[in-house]
C-alpha cells in the first residue's frame, strides 16, 4: 500500500511529518479517513480525536480547532491546538466548555449564537469521548 | 590635569558599565537561543497555512464572492502600515532598521499620492515615527507586560487590524519586521498581508484538479483569512524577538570590547600620570639637595 504523506504543524512547533498508512480526522461535517490517492479536498476541523495509523500503530492526539488540506503532496494538518490523548488535561476542556455555556449565554444575534451552540456540542461530544 | 584619583574613578566606572553590558550580553545570548527556536519552530506552520490558502485562493479564483480580505477592497489609496519593533532600545540598529524600511516605503507611497497610516506594535518604533508622522499613528500596541510571546497576542492584533479594513479605513496593509537569518544578519522586511500575495507557482501544485471543499469554500476562507493574519503576524513578531535578541547580543559584545579598549587606554593615561608625578618629584629632591 503506498504511503500517505503527513504533516501536521501547529503555531509552536511541528508535531509529525513523515510517511503513515492511514489519518482519521475530525472534520467539521464528520469524521474521515484519508489514505494516499486521496482527492484533493480542503476541511476545517471541529474539536476532537485525529488519529495516525501506521503499521498497526495507532497515534491518539486531542486537537483542537484548525484545517486539514489534502492535495497531491498528501495531507497536511493545521492544529490550532494539538496534545497527545494522555497527556491531555481534561480540567482544561471543562474550563473551555464553561466559558462557551457562557459565550452562548452572551450572543446577541442568532447566526453568532447558533455558531457558539454547535461549538459548545463539539466541545461536549469530545468530552464525552475522552471519557470513554 | 585631572588628578590620579579622577583617573582612578574613571577606570573603575567604565569598569562597572563593562560588567553590565557583559552581563546584558550573557542575558541576550540565553533569551536568543530561546526565540530562534520559536521563531524557527514557527516558520512551518506560517509557511504551510501561506501554501494552503494559496492553493484554495488559486482554486476559488476570482470568485466574486470571495471575501474583501482575499481580493482586497479594489483599490490602493490607503496604505497601513503595521511597523513591529521592539519595546526596549540597547540592541543596535535593531529598531532604527525597521524604522527606516517603514519611513522610505512611507515616504515613496505619499510621493505616489497614497495615503499613509502607521499601526505601531512596540514603544520604539512608535517613539521613531512619532517625531516625522505623528499625525498618521492610528494605533500604538504596546507588548511590554507580555513576558513571553503568545498566539493570542498577534490574534488581539490581528483582530484590531482587520476591524479597521472592515470599516474601510484603508486598503493594503503591510507588515514590517525584521527577519531573522542569524546572529548578526537580521533583515528588515516587508510583507503584505491584505489582501495576501501568493506565489503564482502554488497554483499549479494540483495539476487541474479541483478541491473538494467540506462546507462550502467561502465558509473556509471565511475561517481562514483572519486566522492567516493572526498567523503571519505572529511569526513577524517572533522573528523579531529573536532578531531582537541576535542585535542586542552583538550590540552588547561590542559596547564590551570598547569599554575593554577604554580600560586599557585609561590605564595607560593613569599609569603616564603616575611616573610622571614621580619623575617631578625626584627631580623636586635632587635639585634641592643640589642646593643645599
Amino acid at each position: 500500500m503506498a504511503a500517505l504523506h503527513f504533516e501536521f504543524v501547529s503555531p509552536e512547533r511541528v508535531l509529525f511529518s513523515g510517511d503513515v498508512d492511514q489519518v482519521d480526522l475530525p472534520g467539521v461535517e464528520g469524521d474521515m479517513g484519508i489514505l494516499a490517492g486521496h482527492a484533493p479536498l480542503v476541511t476545517p476541523l471541529r474539536p476532537g480525536i485525529l488519529t495516525i495509523l501506521n503499521g498497526g500503530s495507532r497515534e491518539a492526539v486531542v486537537v483542537i480547532g484548525g484545517i486539514a488540506e489534502v492535495g497531491p503532496a498528501g495531507l497536511t494538518v493545521l492544529a490550532d491546538r494539538a496534545v497527545a490523548r494522555d497527556e491531555f488535561d481534561t480540567a482544561m476542556l471543562a474550563a473551555e466548555i464553561k466559558d462557551a455555556e457562557e459565550d452562548v449565554g452572551d450572543a446577541t444575534d442568532d447566526a453568532e449564537r447558533d455558531r457558539l451552540a454547535r461549538r459548545l456540542e463539539q466541545l461536549k461530544t469530545l468530552q464525552a469521548a475522552l471519557a470513554q | 590635569m585631572p588628578s590620579l584619583k579622577d583617573l582612578r574613578n574613571r577606570i573603575a566606572a567604565t569598569k562597572a558599565t563593562q560588567k553590565i553590558t557583559k552581563a546584558m550580553q550573557m542575558v541576550a545570548a540565553s533569551k536568543l537561543r530561546r526565540a530562534q527556536a520559536a521563531a524557527e519552530a514557527a516558520r512551518p506552520y506560517a509557511a504551510s497555512m501561506e501554501k494552503v490558502l494559496g492553493n484554495i485562493a488559486a482554486s476559488v479564483g476570482t470568485l466574486e464572492a470571495a471575501p474583501r480580505l482575499l481580493r482586497g477592497s479594489g483599490n490602493d489609496q490607503v496604505h497601513m502600515l503595521l511597523v513591529c519593533t521592539a519595546e526596549r532600545g540597547l540592541c543596535g540598529p535593531f529598531n532604527t532598521a525597521i524604522v527606516r524600511h517603514a519611513r522610505e516605503r512611507a515616504i515613496a507611497l505619499a510621493a505616489e499620492g497614497k495615503e499613509v497610516k502607521f499601526f505601531c506594535v512596540g514603544r520604539k518604533g512608535y517613539d521613531q515615527l512619532r517625531r516625522q508622522f505623528a499625525s498618521q499613528i492610528v494605533e500604538l500596541v504596546d507588548l511590554r507586560a507580555a513576558r513571553t510571546l503568545h498566539f493570542e497576542h498577534a490574534e488581539t492584533i490581528a483582530k484590531k487590524v482587520i476591524a479597521r479594513f472592515e470599516k474601510f479605513e484603508f486598503d493594503v496593509c503591510t507588515l514590517f519586521y525584521s527577519r531573522f537569518r542569524s546572529v548578526i544578519a537580521q533583515i528588515p522586511t516587508a510583507q503584505q498581508i491584505i489582501p495576501p500575495l501568493f506565489d503564482t507557482k502554488a497554483s499549479d501544485a494540483l495539476g487541474g484538479a479541483a478541491y473538494e471543499f467540506e462546507p462550502e469554500a467561502e465558509d473556509i476562507l471565511h475561517e481562514l483569512l483572519p486566522r492567516n493574519v493572526a498567523v503571519q503576524i505572529f511569526r513577524a513578531l517572533l522573528e523579531n524577538a529573536a532578531s531582537f535578541y541576535g542585535a542586542q547580543m552583538s550590540a552588547m559584545d561590542n559596547a564590551t570590547r570598547n569599554a575593554g579598549d577604554m580600560i586599557r587606554r585609561q590605564t595607560l593615561t593613569y599609569n603616564r600620570t603616575r611616573q610622571a608625578m614621580i619623575t617631578k618629584e625626584l627631580i623636586e629632591i635632587i635639585s634641592g639637595a643640589e642646593a643645599l
